[in-house]
């Protein structure tokens, strides 16, 4: 079946004139239609525009790009010329962006056909994808479970064949972790490596666009359209791409031969799930199998990471969020009697809990008398958090590690304990603190469910990260499942 | 209670940038409402903000000016406050870390003396938008176009102990950054806003008194009367018994006073924060020297060159340096006369800062646009230093080239027959006429009343038309009258 090959297949097969892109757009958008309804994957569709590109491909216009024909989704975090970007929020409901994201822009450069625009946590504030203001995405392995998140359409929509491949973005584990609970390999690379621009801010310095697909090849083809540097995003490294997909195509069968690969003890201590561990106990031996050396390490401070980061990224969201205001665009109140009426109201009817619960926790860290001994205080464990890495990467190549403590919970189990909710993220919110690159890999299934294998490289490694996964890809074949009904 | 007042500006100086300071739509004031405004102006979702390097290059030029240090790294941090003309919700400015410190700027006091002002910081920022109450009907129209304009804004210690000492700072500073081409210096379109933080105290006291911060001065007159305003507002307030309020007021030039506009209870907590979208700005060394390389002559260099090249005096130095155009008309002025600029240095500088200002005046002109150009009024001083004409025709002169009624002195004093006449037997003749003609007044000069000597001068003069030498006519008529 068509939606079982790979991009490289695909892009191909195109090129070839062996299939064309409007038979791939129609398959994928039939797979939509059919499969959406249950899944609540996309918030907003494109077919019409869809359709037009995949015919406007198919007579040339995308002649010579490396993606062209791929049909794709975008998360609705993206700002996409014309389309409505809501960032699953009723604020910006009304809202039809007047410009392209960077990473909208390269990919559509590179020949892909966008679908649609993916679900997700409103602002990217959650890890269920239940905050969304669309309606929760359902996890395609079993519907009553979540997709995780805050990138849950795009997980599920990849997972479930209704599109080959998707972005999204990574705050605290926003694609990790969604990759892992639904089965499919995802890609956050380092923090600076894909432009920002157009992609609506959640927490600055941690805000990272990647990209979700079935395998590490898929995700080596996606991500070398999207990276690069970007002068309109200063935090936007400008240091030469690697040629990702040709590295795999160089790679060897004795790849993982040597890695050193670290297994931070904090990541397998009390928490895990123990039949989630013995999943990823049989990755690491496959790992070892392989030839890679496995060494235990120490990420000393990691017990940190979660009040670190429950700070640091609602005091950025706080400042981000504040331009939604109700007076040039987005969501405004009806009949404001005056200005503060108009904040108030807007600001309290446009955004949901989750988004107001960080907002408020935000504006409290950086108020004054409380400045220092949060948003300071969590800056220094920052710090310390990020100097573990450097400490590590200097014996190991890569990190393994569990994505998460267990598998999918089911849809309305963590709503309303917050906190537990946040605990959800323990094992990927390190690397985001320290802006490192990271990966999860599909490694297997407990009663049904998908476990994924988190991989972390030093900055800017994502070729390694990439050569790991594919290697490891390579003799398993837990990336190639589906789920049931989504054959 | 005799008072001391103690006053600190705060004055933000726009940068003269094509482009906004983190975005690249254009800064020109005046267009249509919203029309300069960019995606990233108006802060539509995704978008970031990058760093005109022009305005590191201004604000380091300004540095160096004001004999600061220029951090090697400084920060912009949010600000944050709800306002309908602040799109993001924040300003980005900068806080703990400002690109310029410790700096100082010294001013010349009435008496002649210098006083040193000095400079706590200078920081960047963007600015805002404008909120236009008046032109909609119980609506308020908000214009983005000023949103986003590069801003330094300079904070003074507070050095200055009167209105006139506060005035000489802000007219230095005013002075000092069009010198460096980094702001044009407009008050009213508010590229140069002052802010004045008064105080008074006790004389001797050592501790401050509770300022209140004015705003919306827009000029050095209102500058000086809204915080002699203030200072007698505050004398009153303490010696009825009452305490003054930590606040910010609002000068209103139509009522000469100031009015309360927030208190500080009403102050907002900012909750400054590092702006994670943009990297501190890094400025080494090179960059300071290469700075440092294109800074021009400044005010206080200038003047004491004046006074040593061109022998003017220094309150007429001070006046000339007062504005880099001024300084140049009056250098090529001089340079058009020819030959020793020491000689014609004092006379360039009266006919400029007396009759060119005085006409430009009259017509609500400025030196940038004067009707005589500094060749034309060299032309005209060449010809009264050599005696062509005297300074009286020279007025005349002076008026026909400032209508335009010629292209140069040579033209109108040749066109108009007003060459001096210097020739003694020419001279003579009026001189005998005159004697002749005025026995009484002669007689009153040969009685010992030689003050007489000035009508019969004039009289001569009359003669000729003003066109005799009015040295020689003296010369002549005193030795012929001694000799009678």
């Amino acid at each position: 079946m068509s939606h079982d090959r790979s991009i490289r297949d695909m892009v191909a097969a195109v090129a070839a004139g062996k299939t064309s892109a409007a038979e791939l757009t129609t398959h994928y958008l039939d797979r939509i239609a059919a499969h959406d309804e249950t899944l609540n994957t996309l918030i907003s569709g494109c077919a019409d525009t869809a359709r037009e590109r995949a015919v406007a491909i198919d007579a040339g216009a995308a002649a010579d790009t490396p993606l062209a024909g791929l049909p794709i989704a975008h998360k609705d975090i993206f700002c996409m010329r014309g389309t409505r970007t809501s960032c699953g929020s009723r604020m910006l409901d009304n809202f039809v962006a007047p410009y392209d994201a960077t990473v909208v822009e390269r990919l559509a450069a590179a020949g892909t056909v966008t679908l649609g625009k993916t679900n997700m946590d409103e602002f990217a504030m959650g890890s269920s994808n239940e905050t969304s203001f669309y309606g929760p995405v359902r996890n395609p392995w079993n519907t009553d479970y979540v997709p995780g998140g805050s990138s849950g359409g795009s997980a599920a929509a990849v997972a479930a064949g209704l599109v080959p491949a998707a972005t999204g973005t990574d705050t605290g584990g926003s694609i990790r972790q969604p990759a892992a609970l639904c089965g499919v390999t995802g890609i956050k690379p380092t923090y600076g490596r894909v432009s920002r621009y157009g992609m609506i801010a959640f927490a600055s310095s941690l805000d990272q666009g990647g990209c979700f697909a079935r395998s590490a090849d898929d995700c080596a083809h996606v991500l070398q359209a999207m990276a690069g540097f970007d002068e309109r995003d200063s935090t936007c490294v400008e240091r030469e791409v690697p040629d990702y997909v040709g590295a795999l195509d160089a790679q060897g069968d004795d790849y993982l031969k040597g890695m050193r690969v670290g297994l931070p003890k904090e990541y397998f201590a009390e928490g895990l799930d123990d039949a989630s561990r013995q999943v990823i106990d049989a990755a690491i031996a496959e790992f070892e199998a392989r030839g890679a050396e496995i060494v235990e390490i120490t990420l000393p401070h990691t017990e940190l990471a979660v009040s670190t980061y429950y700070v640091l990224a609602p005091a950025e969201a706080s400042s981000n969020l504040a331009r939604f205001d109700g007076v040039r665009y987005g969501y405004r109140c009806e009949n404001p009697v005056d200005l503060e009426d108009l904040y108030t109201r807007s600001r309290g009817e446009g955004f949901g809990r989750e988004v107001q619960r960080r907002i408020m926790v935000g504006a409290y860290v950086l108020s004054a008398g409380y400045y220092d001994a949060y948003y300071l205080k969590a800056q220094k464990t920052r710090r310390l958090i990020a100097q573990d890495f450097t400490n590590a990467f200097e014996n190991v190549d890569l990190i393994a590690a569990p994505v998460t403590q267990a598998p999918a919970f089911k849809l309305g189990e963590k709503l309303d304990d917050p906190v537990s909710m946040y605990l959800n993220d323990v094992y990927t919110l390190p690397a985001s603190l320290a802006g490192l690159p990271g990966m999860s890999v599909p490694a297997g299934f407990v009663d049904g469910l998908p476990v994924g294998l988190q991989l972390l490289a030093p900055w800017f490694e994502e070729a390694r990260l990439l050569g790991a996964a594919h290697a490891y890809q390579q003799t398993t074949d837990w990336h190639t499942k589906r789920p049931a009904g989504f054959e | 209670m005799a008072w001391e007042t103690v006053i600190g500006l705060e004055v933000h100086i726009q940068l003269a940038t094509q482009s906004k300071i983190f975005s690249t739509a254009p800064t020109a004031y005046g267009a249509e409402p919203n029309t300069q405004a960019s995606a990233v102006d108006i802060a539509l979702p995704g978008v970031l903000p990058v760093i005109n390097a022009n305005v590191i290059r201004m604000a380091t030029l300004f540095g160096l000016a004001i004999d600061a240090d220029i951090a090697p790294t400084s920060v912009f941090a949010r600000k944050h406050y709800f306002y309908p003309d602040l799109p993001k919700g924040y300003q980005i400015s900068q806080f703990e870390l400002p690109i310029v410190a410790n700096g100082h700027l010294d001013i010349v006091l009435g008496d002649g003396a210098e006083k040193r002002v000095g400079i706590t910081r200078a920081h960047l920022e963007e600015d805002a938008g404008k909120s236009l109450h008046e032109a909609f009907d119980r609506e308020t129209g908000i214009d983005l176009n000023r949103a986003g304009t590069p801003l330094v804004e300079c904070v003074s210690e507070p050095d200055m102990r009167s209105a006139a000492e506060a005035v000489a700072y802000a007219r230095k500073l005013h002075a000092l950054v069009q010198y460096l081409g980094i702001c044009d210096g407009n008050m009213q379109e508010g590229s140069f806003r002052v802010d004045a933080n008064v105080s008074v105290r006790p004389v001797g006291s050592s501790e401050f008194g509770t300022r209140t911060e004015t705003k919306n001065v827009n000029s050095f007159r209102f500058l000086e009367k809204a915080i002699e305003f203030e200072v007698e507002r505050q004398i009153d307030v303490l010696e009825s018994g009452g305490t003054v309020v930590q606040e910010t007021r609002l000068y209103d030039p139509d009522a000469d006073e100031t009015r309360s506009m927030r208190s500080k209870e009403e102050a907002h907590d900012y909750r400054y924060f590092p702006d994670p979208d943009l990297l501190p700005v890094v400025i080494d060394e090179a960059f300071v020297e290469s700075a440092r390389a294109d800074l021009p002559e400044l005010p206080d260099a200038k003047r004491e060159r004046f006074v040593a090249a061109y022998g003017v005096g220094t309150e007429d130095a001070v006046a000339l340096t007062q504005s880099r155009v001024l300084a140049d008309y009056f250098e090529a002025t001089v340079a058009a006369v020819g030959g020793d600029a020491k000689t014609h240095g004092k006379p360039a500088a009266n006919w400029i800062m007396g009759d060119l200002s005085g006409a430009l005046n009259r017509d609500g002109l400025t030196i940038a646009d004067s009707p005589v150009s500094a060749a034309q009024l060299g032309g005209l001083i060449a010809r009264v230093a050599d005696n062509t004409i005297s300074g009286k025709i020279g007025k005349d002169v002076f008026e026909a080239l400032f209508k335009g009624e010629g292209e140069s002195a040579d033209a109108i004093i040749e066109d108009r027959g007003l060459k001096q006449i210097t020739d003694t037997g020419a001279i003579e003749g009026f001189v005998d006429q005159v004697i002749a003609d005025n026995p009484d007044q002669v007689q009153q000069y040969l009685d010992g009343k030689t003050k007489i000597v000035g009508f019969l001068v004039g009289q001569v003069m009359k003669a000729s038309k003003g066109k005799a030498n009015p040295k020689e006519v003296n010369q002549m008529l005193v030795a012929k009258l001694d000799a009678l």
